[in-house]
């Protein structure tokens, strides 16, 4: 494989952070980066990018808790769907 | 325990008439479901009736799923709809497309050194320590994402679905979903980076 340009390595990058990519790329990506100071702050910076979105999901504000209202209809909704549930339930074998 | 176990699980325990599974699992989709809305519609309001909405459609049509494993890529494939209904906006809509050239960095000659526009990351916390100013920032900077890359990032990113689930729900392939998540990921660094350079939103 010819030498990669920092430019081809951001291209790739959100599969190489995944683990997508092939072993062989992988490690000509791991030999360029390991004497590549921009690579090495590029990546660092979409790594903490991946890191909050991951975290955008779980903050402390969340929703209000449901109202008794809210969880009684559902309740109900769950009710009148379980005798169909529990008639295709596959026998037990 | 494994991404989705505890989801799969649930429904499995549902779907067999185990009552005893109906509130934790009403208490868990209720959190994912208003986040995944709160960032795909934006209102905080909209959002709590996006998520008990769905919930209501998931109950109402727990008997055709047929696959208890797929629980995730259903519930939100329903949610999406919900979320759209909410916007009154198809679907469908064209969408604004991001190119990878609009989102990558530039370099710089600085004598015989090549170096990268960037800010500095390092100031910024880790992601346990979010504080609510750069929360915000990432907020915007998701929300203001065209929505076909949102989409895949809100499901690959934020809710942790696997490049395959994500695909089932958007009815794309994969190498599309990859694509579309490298550039979403991409412009997202680009705005947090942008607001570090001008603003500083590190504590
Ligand atoms: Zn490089």
């Amino acid at each position: 494989m010819t030498k990669l340009e920092c430019k081809q390595i951001f291209a790739m990058l959100s599969e190489y952070l995944d683990r997508e990519l092939p072993a062989d790329l992988c490690q000509t990506i791991d030999a360029h980066i390991a004497s590549c100071p921009p690579c090495v702050e590029f990546v660092k910076s979409l790594e903490k990018t991946v890191a909050y979105c991951r975290g955008a999901g779980t903050s402390s504000d969340g929703p209000h808790p449901l109202s008794a209202a809210n969880l009684e209809e559902l309740r109900q909704a769950y009710e009148r769907s379980a005798p169909v549930l529990i008639k295709n339930r596959p026998a037990a074998s | 325990m494994s991404k989705g176990t505890e989801e799969v699980e649930l429904a499995k325990r549902l779907m067999s008439g185990d009552s005893s599974a109906f509130e934790p699992f009403v208490t868990l989709f209720q959190h994912k479901l208003f986040h995944y809305s709160f960032l795909t519609c934006g209102q905080r309001e909209d959002a709590e009736e996006v998520a008990q909405e769905t919930l209501l459609k998931v109950f109402e049509s727990l008997h055709t799923l047929r696959e208890p494993e797929r629980v995730r890529s259903w519930i939100y494939t329903i949610a999406r709809n919900v979320c759209y209904m909410k916007r009154r906006k198809s679907i469908f809509a064209p969408e604004e497309e991001i190119s990878l050239d609009q989102v990558m960095p530039s370099f710089r000659q600085d004598g015989s050194e090549r170096k990268l526009e960037i800010a500095d990351w390092s100031s910024l916390p880790d992601a346990q320590a979010m504080n609510s100013e750069l929360r915000q920032t990432l907020q915007r900077a998701i929300h203001s994402l065209p929505d076909i890359y949102r989409s895949v990032l809100m499901l690959r990113d934020v809710e942790e679905l696997t490049t395959e689930e994500t695909a089932d729900i958007l009815g794309v392939s994969t190498d599309v979903i990859k694509t579309r998540l490298h550039r979403a990921r991409l412009a997202v660094r680009q705005k947090l980076d942008q607001e570090l350079t001008t603003a500083g939103v590190a504590s």
